[in-house]
């Protein structure tokens, strides 16, 4: 039952990361994008999924799809339903689905984050209802395959399981809100395991959104830089298999991972714009470092939301600056958002596994462009490739809307 | 075991832009008025049921946040404020209310414009367009309209998640994060729309609005109801269809009997409908069906089926009433409503004040 709830388990048990799968514009799986990561690589080049003749900035972290989707329990017929979002989808949950180990179940909830689902699949509905009204074909599988939890529910029978599936849209905030709020699921005792990440693909309604709003960079995406010109649009997945610290011992399961705080606020300053102080993100912070019940100097990498536009990184670097207080000038921070763009839905989920890697890696990724800090920066921004020891992280995702979002991860050793 | 009451409910439905209009087109037992809505390229008009205008110009317009925005958040901002009236009346600073909004389709009439323009001319798209395009506008301007509203989150589904929004909304009000919890769903119409769901349903009548439940665990702001169970989520899959589903989302729910109602999504089509009524078959109770009523409200449908029962147990014509939501594409869940005894109404004034502060 989802109501009445079950007693919350006291203490709540301790969640764990045995899976996990990424796809972004700097490659396909975890290998490629942690050395991509490790070594500041960019993933930025000319779009070429729809016509940018006409756009300010003509540019975009698009990743090269493979030709066929993987192969999974999907029969050919139903591959050919999938969109460009799904087939990323799909590429990060096998990933994290084999690394963790699971077997088919007809319990394991879902919960995904996006902002636009099958928006692919929607612009080409539009279109061909508008240029074509008589012609039908296509258009009943586009009105439904565009929708997001139908996107889910094709993960989970390509993989071979069955679960709720919940779809969190909070704009950029979504991958973070949804790994969080499974993180909860767990601590709650709803669940044992959950497969859960946030994905987004390029599409040209977004691309053109943030193109209209001036925020997309005409020369190069350069978070807390003084210079900075904006931010740079991309597209990614990270799906993660969270459960149990008993569940994956009792498995024998390697353990990546753990996820120890989650943090969610609200800014009501403005639809677009965050509060000049960054107080919710400041407060986002503040509740998952509570639920991690650790401080800020324990923090050794922040992954920040940093887009690298004015008034973004202006707000979020006070917001850090408070919240670390005098351990800031030891605080290593970097946006990883200089390599892949901006992720949207996917942004908070590949950040998360980001903040893995260097867990897993005892490396920073670092802001290859970064030049002169932001006068708003008291912490380091990690600007050339680095070896470091790295315990415990916590990465930042903000959405337009204002909600907010914050996840600590600690080192599994 | 925390007890959960309703303290509040709102509705925009082609009925009007409060629960009483609901009522009576409800009470009514007859379907409101069907409108045309012109189909660029086709002789034959799509069929709707729009929301009326409201009768004087909502007020909450004035709002900076909301002066550009679509009939969704307009939809949405009415439905909140009417629902957290009572528990808001008053108090400076009100509440802490966490704000769930669910959707399906979401802003499509922005989205509509602003892809429009994308098409004509990339370089002119309006800026003021594409913020209200995403899912998580209409939360954001409830927000900013409530004030204090710590936790907000949007949710997308088929209209059966509505309930995974009120489980969502319990959560936390358990963990003592917010004081009420807001639960929204909202949908407005465009020929679009009304398009893609003719593909699934050539007779369909499409239809927006908003709902909205106001739930607390404080027994003082209780307006006579209580939630008594949401069944878990029986999603559809390769290995269990929507019959099954269905099935096993009514075995969670209680057998039921004359003083209980049954609120379906029912909309006289058999081939759509069979999983839902093959599942309450055995229901001999009084039953109400608003989408033959209302139309296909998609995401606002659950929410008015909810604040409908609320309404209905409130005023103490059934003692129960249960809400089944079997979705289009996603997953079958229930919803149960019982009396709580006392309302707001029946507390004495220095109670009630007190209950207003506490």
């Amino acid at each position: 039952m989802l109501f009445p709830k079950k007693s919350f388990p006291s203490p709540p048990p301790r969640v764990v990361i045995t899976g996990a799968g990424i796809v972004t514009s700097l490659g396909l799986g975890w290998k490629q994008n942690a050395e991509a990561f490790r070594s500041g690589k960019t993933g930025f080049r000319p779009v070429t999924l729809f016509d940018v003749s006409r756009q300010r900035v003509k540019t975009a972290a698009e990743m090269d799809l493979p030709p066929t989707p993987p192969r999974t329990r999907l029969t050919r017929r139903e591959e050919k339903r999938l969109d460009r979002a799904g087939i990323m989808l799909l590429l990060a949950a096998q990933e994290a689905w084999q690394q963790s180990g699971w077997k088919t179940c007809d319990d394991l909830p879902v919960v995904l984050g996006t902002t636009a689902g099958g928006m692919a699949l929607g612009e080409d509905y539009f279109r061909q209802a508008v240029n074509l009204p008589h012609r039908q074909r296509m258009q009943p599988t586009r009105a439904l395959y565009y929708q997001a939890q139908i996107q889910a529910g094709m993960v989970e029978d390509a993989l071979g399981f069955a679960g709720p599936v919940t779809i969190v849209s909070n704009a950029c905030a979504s991958g973070t809100n949804a790994i969080g709020e499974a993180w909860e699921m767990i601590r709650r005792g709803q669940t044992d395991r959950v497969l859960t990440g946030g994905y987004d693909a390029l599409s040209q309604m977004g691309f053109t959104g943030f193109n209209s709003l001036q925020l997309i960079s005409p020369t190069c995406c350069r978070p807390f830089d003084a210079h900075r010109d904006g931010l740079a649009i991309g597209e990614g997945v990270a799906v993660v298999a969270l459960e149990t610290l008993a569940s994956a011992k009792a498995r024998g399961a390697e353990i990546l991972g753990e996820i120890t705080g989650y943090g969610a606020s609200m800014d009501r300053h403005h639809l677009t714009q965050p509060h000049p102080e960054g107080d919710a993100a400041y407060q986002s912070m503040q509740l998952a470092c509570a639920s991690a019940q650790i401080t800020a100097g324990e923090v050794d990498y922040v992954n920040a939301h940093g887009t690298g536009t004015p008034l973004n990184d202006q707000a979020e670097a006070r917001a850090i600056s408070r919240w670390a207080g005098h351990h800031a000038g030891r605080l290593a921070v970097s946006s990883t958002k200089a390599g892949t763009g901006h992720l949207l839905g996917g942004a908070g989920a590949v950040e998360a596994v980001v903040c893995l890697m260097s867990l897993r890696g005892q490396w920073l990724p670092p802001e290859l462009a970064f030049e002169t800090p932001d006068p708003a920066c008291t912490f380091r921004i990690v600007a050339r490739p680095e070896e470091a020891p790295v315990k415990v992280t916590l990465s930042n995702s903000f959405g337009f809307g204002g909600v907010n979002a914050t996840l600590i991860m600690r080192r599994w050793a | 075991m925390s007890r959960v009451f309703v303290c509040g409910l709102g509705s925009v439905s082609p009925a009007g832009w409060t629960v009483e209009a609901l009522r009576d087109a409800l009470a009514k037992d007859k379907p409101l008025p069907i409108q045309p809505l012109a189909r660029p390229g086709w002789q034959k008009p799509l069929q709707i049921r729009p929301v009326p205008n409201p009768p004087v110009r909502p007020s909450f317009l004035t709002h900076p946040h909301l002066r550009r925005t679509s009939p969704i958040a307009h939809y949405a901002a009415a439905a909140a404020l009417n629902a957290v009236k009572s528990i808001c009346n008053g108090r400076n600073p009100g509440p802490r209310i966490g704000v769930v909004v669910c959707l399906q389709s979401g802003c499509v009439q922005f989205s509509f414009r602003f892809f429009e323009e994308t098409l004509e001319d990339a370089a002119t798209a309006s800026p003021l367009l594409f913020p209200e395009t995403v899912f998580a506008a209409p939360a954001s301007h409830v927000a900013a309209l409530l004030k204090n509203t710590p936790l907000v989150c949007t949710l997308a589904g088929d209209p059966s998640s509505y309930a995974q929004g009120l489980a969502l909304g319990i959560d936390w009000l358990l963990d003592g994060r917010v004081d009420a919890c807001l639960v929204l769903a909202t949908e407005e119409i465009n020929w679009l729309l009304a398009d893609a769901l003719w593909h699934f349903n050539h007779r369909a009548v499409i239809s927006g609005g908003a709902g909205a439940l106001c739930l607390s665990l404080n027994p003082e702001w209780s307006s006579g109801v209580e939630l008594e169970l949401i069944t878990d989520a029986h999603p559809y899959s390769a290995r269990v269809k929507r019959e099954l589903a269905a099935k096993a989302m009514r075995a969670q729910m209680p057998p039921g009997n004359q003083a209980e109602i049954l609120c379906d999504g029912l909309n006289d089509r058999p081939r759509a409908d069979a999983a839902e009524a093959g599942a309450w078959a055995d229901w001999t109770g009084p039953r109400l069906s608003p989408k033959l009523i209302l139309g296909e409200g998609m995401m606002a449908m659950p929410a008015w089926q909810c604040v409908a029962v609320c309404d209905l147990v409130a005023s103490g014509k059934f003692k129960a009433g249960n809400v089944s939501l079997v979705g289009a594409n996603q997953q079958a869940t229930g919803i149960r409503f019982r009396s709580a005894g006392r309302t707001i109404s029946d507390l004495s004034p220095a109670t009630k004040a007190g209950s207003l502060t506490s």
